[in-house]
Protein backbone atom coordinates (compact mmCIF):
# COMPACT_ATOMS: atom_id res chain seq x y z
CA UNK A 1 0.00 0.00 0.00
CA UNK A 2 1.76 3.14 -0.73
CA UNK A 3 0.76 6.99 -0.20
CA UNK A 4 -0.27 9.19 -2.66
CA UNK A 5 1.27 12.94 -2.95
CA UNK A 6 -0.90 15.43 -3.11
CA UNK A 7 -1.18 16.36 -6.51
CA UNK A 8 -4.80 16.69 -6.91
CA UNK A 9 -6.07 17.23 -3.17
CA UNK A 10 -8.92 14.60 -3.88
CA UNK A 11 -6.95 11.33 -3.30
CA UNK A 12 -6.42 9.44 -1.48
CA UNK A 13 -9.69 9.83 1.22
CA UNK A 14 -7.86 8.55 4.20
CA UNK A 15 -4.10 9.52 3.75
CA UNK A 16 -2.64 6.29 5.19
CA UNK A 17 -5.10 5.15 7.43
CA UNK A 18 -7.00 2.19 5.71
CA UNK A 19 -10.36 2.17 5.66
CA UNK A 20 -12.96 -0.60 5.45
CA UNK A 21 -16.34 -0.14 3.30
CA UNK A 22 -19.06 -2.81 3.18
CA UNK A 23 -21.58 -3.12 0.63
CA UNK A 24 -24.33 -4.38 1.27
CA UNK A 25 -27.53 -5.37 -1.35
CA UNK A 26 -30.81 -7.47 -1.66
CA UNK A 27 -30.74 -10.51 -3.79
CA UNK A 28 -33.33 -9.95 -6.49
CA UNK A 29 -35.12 -6.98 -4.63
CA UNK A 30 -38.31 -6.96 -5.99
CA UNK A 31 -39.25 -10.79 -6.18
CA UNK A 32 -37.58 -11.08 -2.63
CA UNK A 33 -40.44 -8.79 -1.63
CA UNK A 34 -43.01 -10.43 -3.22
CA UNK A 35 -41.70 -14.03 -1.54
CA UNK A 36 -41.84 -12.19 1.85
CA UNK A 37 -45.52 -12.13 1.78
CA UNK A 38 -46.48 -14.92 -0.61
CA UNK A 39 -43.62 -18.22 0.38
CA UNK A 40 -45.79 -19.93 -2.43
CA UNK A 41 -43.15 -18.12 -4.68
CA UNK A 42 -40.42 -19.71 -3.03
CA UNK A 43 -38.12 -21.54 -5.83
CA UNK A 44 -40.72 -21.09 -8.36
CA UNK A 45 -39.55 -18.76 -11.43
CA UNK A 46 -40.50 -14.79 -10.68
CA UNK A 47 -40.57 -11.91 -12.69
CA UNK A 48 -41.89 -8.54 -12.16
CA UNK A 49 -42.84 -5.94 -15.22
CA UNK A 50 -41.46 -2.24 -15.42
CA UNK A 51 -44.45 0.47 -15.24
CA UNK A 52 -46.86 0.04 -17.97
CA UNK A 53 -46.10 -3.87 -17.67
CA UNK A 54 -43.17 -3.44 -19.85
CA UNK A 55 -40.03 -4.88 -19.79
CA UNK A 56 -38.88 -7.37 -17.09
CA UNK A 57 -36.82 -5.04 -13.93
CA UNK A 58 -36.66 -8.11 -12.09
CA UNK A 59 -35.91 -12.16 -11.81
CA UNK A 60 -35.75 -14.95 -9.53
CA UNK A 61 -32.88 -17.25 -10.02
CA UNK A 62 -35.45 -19.79 -10.97
CA UNK A 63 -36.74 -17.17 -14.09
CA UNK A 64 -32.73 -16.44 -14.80
CA UNK A 65 -32.01 -20.30 -15.21
CA UNK A 66 -34.71 -20.24 -17.91
CA UNK A 67 -33.13 -17.69 -19.73
CA UNK A 68 -35.24 -14.50 -19.33
CA UNK A 69 -32.98 -11.55 -19.70
CA UNK A 70 -33.17 -8.44 -17.42
CA UNK A 71 -34.66 -5.39 -19.47
CA UNK A 72 -36.32 -8.03 -21.52
CA UNK A 73 -39.98 -6.56 -23.50
CA UNK A 74 -42.59 -8.93 -21.65
CA UNK A 75 -43.83 -9.16 -25.24
CA UNK A 76 -41.26 -11.26 -26.28
CA UNK A 77 -41.16 -13.44 -23.13
CA UNK A 78 -44.75 -13.57 -23.11
CA UNK A 79 -44.82 -17.38 -24.61
CA UNK A 80 -41.81 -18.70 -22.57
CA UNK A 81 -43.38 -17.14 -19.39
CA UNK A 82 -46.56 -19.58 -20.16
CA UNK A 83 -44.71 -22.92 -20.96
CA UNK A 84 -42.54 -22.69 -18.31
CA UNK A 85 -45.45 -21.08 -15.45
CA UNK A 86 -43.35 -18.05 -14.98
CA UNK A 87 -45.38 -15.71 -12.16
CA UNK A 88 -45.46 -12.47 -13.63
CA UNK A 89 -46.16 -9.16 -11.29
CA UNK A 90 -46.83 -6.11 -11.93
CA UNK A 91 -44.46 -3.41 -10.12
CA UNK A 92 -45.88 -2.47 -6.81
CA UNK A 93 -43.32 0.60 -6.00
CA UNK A 94 -45.40 1.03 -2.73
CA UNK A 95 -44.06 -2.05 -1.23
CA UNK A 96 -40.92 -2.09 -2.22
CA UNK A 97 -39.95 1.64 -0.97
CA UNK A 98 -41.24 0.45 2.79
CA UNK A 99 -39.67 -2.79 2.36
CA UNK A 100 -36.89 -0.80 0.96
CA UNK A 101 -36.97 1.83 4.08
CA UNK A 102 -36.92 -0.96 6.55
CA UNK A 103 -34.04 -2.93 5.36
CA UNK A 104 -32.08 0.78 5.65
CA UNK A 105 -33.31 1.12 9.29
CA UNK A 106 -32.48 -1.87 10.31
CA UNK A 107 -28.70 -1.30 8.53
CA UNK A 108 -29.23 1.86 10.70
CA UNK A 109 -29.01 -0.01 13.90
CA UNK A 110 -26.13 -1.65 13.20
CA UNK A 111 -23.92 1.49 12.73
CA UNK A 112 -24.64 4.99 11.54
CA UNK A 113 -22.64 5.43 8.49
CA UNK A 114 -24.96 4.20 5.88
CA UNK A 115 -25.36 5.32 2.67
CA UNK A 116 -28.04 4.57 1.25
CA UNK A 117 -27.18 3.89 -2.55
CA UNK A 118 -30.22 2.99 -4.39
CA UNK A 119 -33.40 1.46 -3.37
CA UNK A 120 -32.06 -1.86 -2.93
CA UNK A 121 -28.03 -1.27 -1.71
CA UNK A 122 -25.94 0.34 0.64
CA UNK A 123 -22.54 1.10 1.46
CA UNK A 124 -21.21 0.92 5.25
CA UNK A 125 -18.03 2.66 6.60
CA UNK A 126 -16.66 0.13 8.83
CA UNK A 127 -13.19 1.72 9.24
CA UNK A 128 -11.78 0.68 12.75
CA UNK A 129 -12.95 -2.85 12.59
CA UNK A 130 -10.32 -5.78 13.07
CA UNK A 131 -9.68 -8.18 10.14
CA UNK A 132 -10.50 -11.28 12.04
CA UNK A 133 -13.95 -9.62 13.46
CA UNK A 134 -15.34 -8.10 10.18
CA UNK A 135 -16.78 -11.60 8.69
CA UNK A 136 -18.55 -12.72 11.81
CA UNK A 137 -19.89 -8.77 11.94
CA UNK A 138 -21.11 -9.10 8.46
CA UNK A 139 -22.45 -12.34 8.86
CA UNK A 140 -24.50 -10.92 11.90
CA UNK A 141 -26.11 -8.11 9.61
CA UNK A 142 -26.99 -10.37 6.71
CA UNK A 143 -29.03 -12.91 9.36
CA UNK A 144 -30.28 -10.02 11.21
CA UNK A 145 -31.90 -8.27 8.05
CA UNK A 146 -32.51 -11.45 6.58
CA UNK A 147 -34.57 -12.53 9.64
CA UNK A 148 -36.33 -8.98 10.37
CA UNK A 149 -37.42 -8.34 6.83
CA UNK A 150 -37.26 -11.61 5.12
CA UNK A 151 -35.34 -10.31 2.27
CA UNK A 152 -31.98 -12.30 1.81
CA UNK A 153 -29.01 -9.93 1.32
CA UNK A 154 -25.53 -10.15 0.02
CA UNK A 155 -22.47 -8.33 1.81
CA UNK A 156 -18.91 -7.40 0.02
CA UNK A 157 -16.25 -5.91 2.04
CA UNK A 158 -13.25 -4.10 0.62
CA UNK A 159 -10.93 -0.92 1.46
CA UNK A 160 -12.47 0.91 -1.04
CA UNK A 161 -16.27 1.36 -2.39
CA UNK A 162 -15.43 0.21 -5.51
CA UNK A 163 -13.43 -3.02 -3.89
CA UNK A 164 -16.01 -3.72 -1.86
CA UNK A 165 -18.76 -3.79 -4.97
CA UNK A 166 -16.24 -6.25 -6.34
CA UNK A 167 -16.90 -8.25 -3.10
CA UNK A 168 -20.28 -8.08 -3.03
CA UNK A 169 -20.52 -9.84 -7.00
CA UNK A 170 -18.44 -12.43 -5.63
CA UNK A 171 -20.70 -13.16 -2.76
CA UNK A 172 -23.43 -13.46 -4.82
CA UNK A 173 -21.70 -15.82 -7.88
CA UNK A 174 -20.24 -17.91 -4.98
CA UNK A 175 -22.67 -19.70 -2.63
CA UNK A 176 -20.51 -21.12 -0.85
CA UNK A 177 -19.39 -17.75 0.92
CA UNK A 178 -22.51 -17.65 2.57
CA UNK A 179 -23.45 -14.71 1.06
CA UNK A 180 -20.52 -12.93 2.39
CA UNK A 181 -17.15 -12.24 0.59
CA UNK A 182 -14.56 -10.26 2.30
CA UNK A 183 -11.35 -8.81 -0.10
CA UNK A 184 -9.08 -7.55 2.97
CA UNK A 185 -6.01 -10.54 2.15
CA UNK A 186 -4.53 -9.11 -0.92
CA UNK A 187 -3.84 -12.73 -2.62
CA UNK A 188 -7.91 -13.11 -2.19
CA UNK A 189 -8.18 -9.44 -4.04
CA UNK A 190 -5.87 -10.63 -6.64
CA UNK A 191 -7.26 -13.66 -7.28
CA UNK A 192 -11.01 -11.90 -6.96
CA UNK A 193 -9.90 -9.38 -9.34
CA UNK A 194 -8.50 -11.61 -11.75
CA UNK A 195 -11.78 -13.39 -11.79
CA UNK A 196 -13.96 -9.96 -12.14
CA UNK A 197 -14.45 -8.97 -16.40
CA UNK A 198 -14.65 -5.46 -17.20
CA UNK A 199 -17.90 -5.19 -17.18
CA UNK A 200 -18.66 -6.08 -13.84
CA UNK A 201 -16.67 -3.36 -12.35
CA UNK A 202 -18.70 -0.12 -10.73
CA UNK A 203 -17.89 2.50 -13.78
CA UNK A 204 -16.69 0.82 -16.49
CA UNK A 205 -19.98 1.03 -19.04
CA UNK A 206 -20.29 0.18 -22.33
CA UNK A 207 -17.89 2.87 -23.88
CA UNK A 208 -14.51 2.04 -21.97
CA UNK A 209 -15.05 -1.36 -21.93
CA UNK A 210 -13.84 -1.70 -26.04
CA UNK A 211 -11.76 0.85 -25.71
CA UNK A 212 -10.06 -1.59 -22.87
CA UNK A 213 -10.07 -4.69 -24.41
CA UNK A 214 -8.89 -3.24 -27.44
CA UNK A 215 -5.54 -2.47 -25.52
CA UNK A 216 -5.76 -6.29 -23.87
CA UNK A 217 -7.49 -5.26 -20.87
CA UNK A 218 -9.48 -7.71 -19.61
CA UNK A 219 -9.97 -8.31 -15.96
CA UNK A 220 -10.07 -6.03 -13.14
CA UNK A 221 -6.36 -6.95 -11.98
CA UNK A 222 -5.03 -5.76 -15.62
CA UNK A 223 -6.45 -2.68 -15.26
CA UNK A 224 -5.20 -2.21 -11.90
CA UNK A 225 -2.08 -2.63 -13.53
CA UNK A 226 -1.94 -0.40 -16.42
CA UNK A 227 0.51 3.00 -15.29
CA UNK A 228 -1.05 5.95 -13.69
CA UNK A 229 -0.13 8.34 -16.76
CA UNK A 230 -1.97 5.76 -19.20
CA UNK A 231 -5.22 5.36 -17.43
CA UNK A 232 -5.53 9.18 -16.65
CA UNK A 233 -5.49 9.93 -20.61
CA UNK A 234 -7.33 7.18 -21.66
CA UNK A 235 -10.11 7.32 -18.69
CA UNK A 236 -9.25 11.27 -17.38
CA UNK A 237 -9.36 11.43 -13.47
CA UNK A 238 -12.31 9.75 -12.81
CA UNK A 239 -10.72 6.80 -14.60
CA UNK A 240 -7.31 7.36 -12.62
CA UNK A 241 -9.79 7.28 -8.94
CA UNK A 242 -11.18 4.56 -9.92
CA UNK A 243 -8.21 2.33 -10.86
CA UNK A 244 -6.53 3.24 -7.38
CA UNK A 245 -9.59 2.23 -5.95
CA UNK A 246 -9.23 -0.98 -7.43
CA UNK A 247 -5.59 -0.87 -6.35
CA UNK A 248 -7.06 -0.65 -2.31
CA UNK A 249 -6.43 2.94 -2.47
CA UNK A 250 -9.47 4.70 -1.03
CA UNK A 251 -10.87 7.85 -3.23
CA UNK A 252 -14.06 7.97 -2.30
CA UNK A 253 -16.02 8.77 0.70
CA UNK A 254 -19.70 7.82 2.51
CA UNK A 255 -21.98 10.19 1.52
CA UNK A 256 -24.24 10.30 4.18
CA UNK A 257 -25.47 13.96 3.41
CA UNK A 258 -27.38 13.96 0.41
CA UNK A 259 -26.66 16.90 -1.80
CA UNK A 260 -29.84 18.80 -2.99
CA UNK A 261 -31.21 18.05 -5.82
CA UNK A 262 -31.30 19.85 -8.76
CA UNK A 263 -34.50 18.87 -10.67
CA UNK A 264 -37.45 16.70 -10.35
CA UNK A 265 -39.15 14.58 -12.75
CA UNK A 266 -42.72 13.19 -12.67
CA UNK A 267 -43.48 11.18 -15.89
CA UNK A 268 -45.06 8.44 -17.17
CA UNK A 269 -45.55 6.63 -20.64
CA UNK A 270 -49.65 5.71 -21.02
CA UNK A 271 -50.82 2.51 -20.88
CA UNK A 272 -52.83 3.50 -24.31
CA UNK A 273 -52.36 6.25 -26.84
CA UNK A 274 -54.04 9.20 -25.42
CA UNK A 275 -55.74 11.56 -28.33
CA UNK A 276 -57.99 13.52 -26.07
CA UNK A 277 -56.77 16.51 -24.30
CA UNK A 278 -59.13 16.23 -21.41
CA UNK A 279 -57.17 13.23 -20.93
CA UNK A 280 -54.09 14.78 -20.80
CA UNK A 281 -55.29 17.71 -18.99
CA UNK A 282 -56.20 14.82 -15.98
CA UNK A 283 -52.26 13.18 -16.64
CA UNK A 284 -50.38 16.32 -16.19
CA UNK A 285 -52.47 17.40 -13.31
CA UNK A 286 -51.57 14.08 -11.47
CA UNK A 287 -48.09 14.66 -12.49
CA UNK A 288 -47.80 18.41 -11.00
CA UNK A 289 -49.46 17.53 -8.10
CA UNK A 290 -46.71 14.23 -7.15
CA UNK A 291 -44.44 16.95 -7.84
CA UNK A 292 -45.46 19.57 -5.46
CA UNK A 293 -45.75 17.16 -2.93
CA UNK A 294 -42.30 15.67 -3.83
CA UNK A 295 -41.12 19.62 -3.61
CA UNK A 296 -42.56 19.93 -0.39
CA UNK A 297 -41.91 16.43 0.64
CA UNK A 298 -37.99 17.87 0.06
CA UNK A 299 -38.31 21.20 1.83
CA UNK A 300 -37.78 22.38 -1.70
CA UNK A 301 -39.35 25.35 -3.80
CA UNK A 302 -39.38 25.41 -7.74
CA UNK A 303 -38.47 28.49 -10.20
CA UNK A 304 -40.35 27.07 -12.93
CA UNK A 305 -41.55 23.87 -14.81
CA UNK A 306 -41.00 22.29 -17.74
CA UNK A 307 -44.02 20.17 -19.47
CA UNK A 308 -43.27 17.65 -22.22
CA UNK A 309 -45.10 15.44 -24.53
CA UNK A 310 -44.40 12.85 -26.86
CA UNK A 311 -46.16 10.40 -29.25
CA UNK A 312 -44.37 7.14 -29.83
CA UNK A 313 -41.19 7.18 -31.04
CA UNK A 314 -41.13 3.55 -32.22
CA UNK A 315 -44.34 3.98 -34.62
CA UNK A 316 -42.11 5.32 -37.15
CA UNK A 317 -44.99 6.00 -39.76
CA UNK A 318 -47.35 7.72 -37.52
CA UNK A 319 -47.15 11.05 -37.04
CA UNK A 320 -44.33 12.16 -34.58
CA UNK A 321 -44.74 14.82 -32.11
CA UNK A 322 -41.73 15.75 -29.28
CA UNK A 323 -41.72 19.01 -27.70
CA UNK A 324 -41.95 20.82 -24.22
CA UNK A 325 -42.76 24.32 -22.56
CA UNK A 326 -41.26 25.86 -19.64
CA UNK A 327 -43.02 28.07 -17.47
CA UNK A 328 -41.68 30.19 -14.97
CA UNK A 329 -42.97 30.42 -11.21
CA UNK A 330 -42.90 33.31 -9.99
CA UNK A 331 -42.75 33.05 -6.79
CA UNK A 332 -40.60 29.86 -6.58
CA UNK A 333 -43.30 27.54 -5.06
CA UNK A 334 -44.06 23.98 -3.79
CA UNK A 335 -47.68 24.75 -3.63
CA UNK A 336 -50.04 22.24 -5.73
CA UNK A 337 -52.49 24.77 -7.16
CA UNK A 338 -49.67 26.78 -8.71
CA UNK A 339 -47.52 24.26 -10.30
CA UNK A 340 -50.86 22.33 -11.72
CA UNK A 341 -52.16 25.71 -12.72
CA UNK A 342 -48.70 26.44 -14.75
CA UNK A 343 -48.65 22.89 -15.87
CA UNK A 344 -51.61 23.09 -17.64
CA UNK A 345 -51.35 26.02 -18.84
CA UNK A 346 -48.72 24.79 -20.34
CA UNK A 347 -49.88 21.96 -21.57
CA UNK A 348 -52.37 23.68 -23.70
CA UNK A 349 -49.68 25.27 -25.49
CA UNK A 350 -48.43 22.39 -26.27
CA UNK A 351 -51.32 20.31 -27.32
CA UNK A 352 -51.81 19.54 -30.90
CA UNK A 353 -54.99 17.65 -31.84
CA UNK A 354 -54.48 15.26 -34.44
CA UNK A 355 -51.60 12.92 -32.77
CA UNK A 356 -51.61 9.89 -30.60
CA UNK A 357 -49.51 10.69 -27.48
CA UNK A 358 -47.90 7.90 -25.90
CA UNK A 359 -45.88 9.74 -22.51
CA UNK A 360 -46.23 12.72 -20.86
CA UNK A 361 -44.77 14.35 -18.09
CA UNK A 362 -43.38 17.72 -15.71
CA UNK A 363 -39.93 19.00 -14.36
CA UNK A 364 -39.47 20.95 -11.80
CA UNK A 365 -36.43 23.04 -12.48
CA UNK A 366 -34.23 26.44 -10.61
CA UNK A 367 -34.95 24.05 -7.33
CA UNK A 368 -33.95 25.99 -3.86
CA UNK A 369 -34.44 25.29 -0.15
CA UNK A 370 -38.13 26.68 1.06
CA UNK A 371 -36.10 29.08 3.57
CA UNK A 372 -33.75 30.51 1.44
CA UNK A 373 -36.17 31.13 -1.61
CA UNK A 374 -36.46 34.78 -2.33
CA UNK A 375 -40.10 36.41 -2.36
CA UNK A 376 -40.70 38.67 -5.52
CA UNK A 377 -41.57 42.43 -4.97
CA UNK A 378 -45.00 41.93 -7.06
CA UNK A 379 -46.26 38.60 -6.30
CA UNK A 380 -47.27 37.62 -2.75
CA UNK A 381 -47.65 33.84 -1.59
CA UNK A 382 -50.84 33.97 0.45
CA UNK A 383 -50.26 33.01 4.18
CA UNK A 384 -53.10 30.22 4.05
CA UNK A 385 -51.36 28.22 1.40
CA UNK A 386 -48.62 26.71 3.27
CA UNK A 387 -51.41 25.21 6.37
CA UNK A 388 -53.62 23.91 2.97
CA UNK A 389 -50.66 22.10 1.77
CA UNK A 390 -49.74 20.72 5.05
CA UNK A 391 -53.43 19.64 5.32
CA UNK A 392 -53.69 17.96 2.03
CA UNK A 393 -50.31 16.30 2.13
CA UNK A 394 -51.43 14.95 5.98
CA UNK A 395 -55.03 13.37 4.40
CA UNK A 396 -53.08 11.54 1.45
CA UNK A 397 -50.29 10.61 4.22
CA UNK A 398 -53.58 9.23 6.27
CA UNK A 399 -55.62 7.86 3.69
CA UNK A 400 -53.31 6.77 0.96
CA UNK A 401 -51.73 9.26 -1.47
CA UNK A 402 -54.06 10.60 -4.01
CA UNK A 403 -57.11 9.95 -1.54
CA UNK A 404 -57.66 13.98 -2.12
CA UNK A 405 -56.41 15.64 -5.45
CA UNK A 406 -57.21 18.32 -7.27
CA UNK A 407 -60.44 18.36 -9.84
CA UNK A 408 -58.11 18.57 -12.61
CA UNK A 409 -56.37 15.29 -11.88
CA UNK A 410 -59.53 13.30 -10.98
CA UNK A 411 -61.26 13.62 -14.26
CA UNK A 412 -60.03 10.81 -16.80
CA UNK A 413 -58.71 7.48 -15.96
CA UNK A 414 -57.83 6.70 -19.96
CA UNK A 415 -54.04 7.55 -19.51
CA UNK A 416 -53.31 5.33 -16.43
CA UNK A 417 -50.66 2.70 -16.90
CA UNK A 418 -51.23 -0.87 -17.32
CA UNK A 419 -50.55 -2.63 -14.33
CA UNK A 420 -52.29 -5.78 -14.75
CA UNK A 421 -51.04 -8.43 -11.85
CA UNK A 422 -49.63 -6.26 -9.22
CA UNK A 423 -49.61 -7.35 -5.35
CA UNK A 424 -51.51 -5.73 -2.81
CA UNK A 425 -49.66 -3.25 -1.24
CA UNK A 426 -48.91 -5.35 2.20
CA UNK A 427 -47.62 -2.57 4.40
CA UNK A 428 -49.01 0.36 3.51
CA UNK A 429 -52.87 0.00 2.44
CA UNK A 430 -55.26 -0.79 5.68
CA UNK A 431 -57.64 -2.87 2.64
CA UNK A 432 -54.76 -4.63 1.41
CA UNK A 433 -52.83 -6.46 4.03
CA UNK A 434 -51.66 -9.75 4.01
CA UNK A 435 -54.25 -12.07 5.74
CA UNK A 436 -53.64 -15.24 7.67
CA UNK A 437 -56.27 -17.93 8.53
CA UNK B 1 -59.72 31.15 29.58
CA UNK B 2 -57.80 30.64 26.26
CA UNK B 3 -57.12 33.55 23.89
CA UNK B 4 -56.13 32.33 19.89
CA UNK B 5 -52.60 34.17 20.08
CA UNK B 6 -52.32 35.47 15.81
CA UNK B 7 -48.37 36.04 15.04
CA UNK B 8 -47.84 39.36 13.68
CA UNK B 9 -46.47 37.87 10.49
CA UNK B 10 -50.00 35.84 9.95
CA UNK B 11 -52.10 39.05 10.52
CA UNK B 12 -53.85 39.99 7.32
CA UNK B 13 -57.45 41.04 8.03
CA UNK B 14 -59.87 39.56 9.51
CA UNK B 15 -60.75 36.41 8.29
CA UNK B 16 -57.02 35.55 7.91
CA UNK B 17 -57.09 34.16 11.54
CA UNK B 18 -54.89 30.61 11.09
CA UNK B 19 -56.91 28.03 12.71
CA UNK B 20 -54.66 24.36 11.91
CA UNK B 21 -51.46 24.19 13.94
CA UNK B 22 -51.96 26.40 16.25
CA UNK B 23 -52.41 25.29 19.78
CA UNK B 24 -54.16 28.03 22.41
CA UNK B 25 -52.29 30.52 24.65
CA UNK B 26 -53.01 30.62 28.16
CA UNK B 27 -53.61 34.12 29.52
CA UNK B 28 -53.89 34.88 33.28
CA UNK B 29 -52.58 32.68 35.98
CA UNK B 30 -50.92 29.55 34.93
CA UNK B 31 -51.82 26.30 35.06
CA UNK B 32 -51.13 24.14 37.97
CA UNK B 33 -50.80 21.28 35.25
CA UNK B 34 -48.06 23.19 34.13
CA UNK B 35 -45.21 21.07 35.56
CA UNK B 36 -46.61 17.59 34.70
CA UNK B 37 -47.69 17.64 31.15
CA UNK B 38 -46.18 14.64 30.08
CA UNK B 39 -46.71 13.78 26.27
CA UNK B 40 -49.93 11.58 24.84
CA UNK B 41 -50.64 8.31 24.50
CA UNK B 42 -49.24 6.95 21.46
CA UNK B 43 -50.89 3.44 20.79
CA UNK B 44 -47.88 2.56 18.23
CA UNK B 45 -45.40 3.15 20.90
CA UNK B 46 -47.48 0.56 23.29
CA UNK B 47 -47.92 -2.12 20.08
CA UNK B 48 -45.06 -1.76 17.82
CA UNK B 49 -41.38 -2.22 19.89
CA UNK B 50 -39.45 -2.66 16.54
CA UNK B 51 -40.84 -1.10 13.15
CA UNK B 52 -38.99 -2.33 11.07
CA UNK B 53 -39.67 -5.47 11.48
CA UNK B 54 -42.96 -5.33 13.03
CA UNK B 55 -45.75 -6.36 10.54
CA UNK B 56 -49.87 -5.90 10.38
CA UNK B 57 -51.87 -8.93 9.49
CA UNK B 58 -55.31 -9.53 8.85
CA UNK B 59 -57.12 -12.35 10.36
CA UNK B 60 -59.18 -14.66 7.57
CA UNK B 61 -60.23 -18.05 10.04
CA UNK B 62 -61.62 -19.14 13.19
CA UNK B 63 -58.69 -21.34 14.07
CA UNK B 64 -57.64 -19.44 17.33
CA UNK B 65 -60.76 -18.04 18.26
CA UNK B 66 -60.21 -20.05 21.90
CA UNK B 67 -57.22 -17.75 21.96
CA UNK B 68 -59.53 -14.89 21.62
CA UNK B 69 -58.29 -14.26 17.73
CA UNK B 70 -61.18 -13.56 15.79
CA UNK B 71 -61.65 -12.95 11.99
CA UNK B 72 -61.14 -9.72 11.37
CA UNK B 73 -58.34 -8.61 13.93
CA UNK B 74 -55.10 -7.40 13.25
CA UNK B 75 -52.02 -8.96 14.28
CA UNK B 76 -49.00 -7.28 14.71
CA UNK B 77 -46.34 -9.72 14.19
CA UNK B 78 -42.45 -8.79 15.00
CA UNK B 79 -40.00 -11.12 12.85
CA UNK B 80 -37.14 -10.04 15.39
CA UNK B 81 -38.60 -11.89 18.32
CA UNK B 82 -37.36 -15.25 19.27
CA UNK B 83 -40.24 -18.12 18.80
CA UNK B 84 -40.61 -20.35 21.13
CA UNK B 85 -42.75 -22.97 22.54
CA UNK B 86 -45.73 -21.48 23.82
CA UNK B 87 -45.91 -18.36 21.64
CA UNK B 88 -48.62 -17.59 19.04
CA UNK B 89 -46.67 -17.13 15.79
CA UNK B 90 -47.38 -16.94 12.38
CA UNK B 91 -45.82 -19.65 10.13
CA UNK B 92 -45.87 -20.15 6.43
CA UNK B 93 -46.90 -23.42 5.87
CA UNK B 94 -47.03 -25.38 2.23
CA UNK B 95 -47.00 -21.49 0.68
CA UNK B 96 -49.56 -19.91 3.01
CA UNK B 97 -49.43 -17.76 5.98
CA UNK B 98 -51.20 -19.35 9.04
CA UNK B 99 -51.54 -18.18 12.38
CA UNK B 100 -51.29 -21.38 15.80
CA UNK B 101 -49.72 -21.38 18.98
CA UNK B 102 -46.11 -22.96 18.38
CA UNK B 103 -45.19 -26.04 20.56
CA UNK B 104 -42.37 -28.88 20.42
CA UNK B 105 -39.36 -27.44 19.66
CA UNK B 106 -37.09 -25.94 17.00
CA UNK B 107 -37.12 -28.14 13.86
CA UNK B 108 -39.50 -30.03 14.90
CA UNK B 109 -42.43 -27.74 15.78
CA UNK B 110 -45.97 -28.63 15.73
CA UNK B 111 -48.96 -25.91 15.41
CA UNK B 112 -51.55 -25.99 17.10
CA UNK B 113 -55.09 -24.55 16.54
CA UNK B 114 -57.19 -22.92 19.59
CA UNK B 115 -60.52 -24.22 17.53
CA UNK B 116 -61.60 -28.05 18.01
CA UNK B 117 -62.64 -27.94 14.63
CA UNK B 118 -58.47 -27.62 13.62
CA UNK B 119 -56.27 -30.09 14.20
CA UNK B 120 -52.91 -29.74 15.10
CA UNK B 121 -50.09 -28.89 12.00
CA UNK B 122 -46.85 -31.19 12.76
CA UNK B 123 -44.08 -29.96 10.95
CA UNK B 124 -42.07 -33.11 9.75
CA UNK B 125 -39.41 -33.93 7.21
CA UNK B 126 -40.49 -31.92 3.70
CA UNK B 127 -43.02 -30.31 4.86
CA UNK B 128 -42.08 -26.77 4.51
CA UNK B 129 -42.64 -24.71 7.05
CA UNK B 130 -40.98 -21.63 8.49
CA UNK B 131 -42.04 -19.28 11.47
CA UNK B 132 -43.00 -15.68 9.82
CA UNK B 133 -42.82 -13.81 13.02
CA UNK B 134 -43.94 -13.71 16.65
CA UNK B 135 -47.74 -12.16 17.54
CA UNK B 136 -47.11 -9.70 20.12
CA UNK B 137 -50.23 -7.99 19.80
CA UNK B 138 -53.90 -8.13 18.85
CA UNK B 139 -55.59 -5.22 17.97
CA UNK B 140 -59.70 -5.36 17.32
CA UNK B 141 -61.79 -2.10 16.47
CA UNK B 142 -65.29 -2.41 17.70
CA UNK B 143 -67.58 -0.66 15.28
Amino acid sequence: MFYLGRGNGRCPAHGITPMLFALLDCNNFYVSCERVFDPSLNGRPVVVLSNNDGCVIARSQEAKDLGIAMGAPFFKVRELARRYGVLTYSSNYALYGDMSRRVMDSLMRFTPEVEVYSIDEAFLNLSGFKEKDITQYARDIRRAIGCWTGIPVSVGIGPTKTLAKLANRHAKKAPAMGGVAVLLDPDHRKDAMAATPLKDIWGIGHRLAPMLERNSIFTALDLSRQPDAWVQQKMGIVGLRLVYELRGIACQELETVVPDKKTTVVSRSFGKEVRAKADLESAVSSFAERAAEKLRNGNLVAGAVTVFLHTNRFKEHAPQYHHAVTMALDPATNHTGAIVAASLKGLRALYKAGFAYKKAGVMMLSLERAERAQMSLFAREHPHNAKTMQALDSINRRFGSGSIRYGSSALSKNWRMNQKHRSPRYTTRWDELPLVD
Amino acid sequence: MFFFCVKASQATSYEGFPLLGLSPVMAGFPSPAEDFIEGRLDLNEHLIRHPAATFLLRVAGESMKGASILPGDLLVVDRSVEAEAGRIVVAAVDGDLTVKRLAGAKDRWTLVAENPDFPPIRITEGRECSIWGVVTGVVRRMG
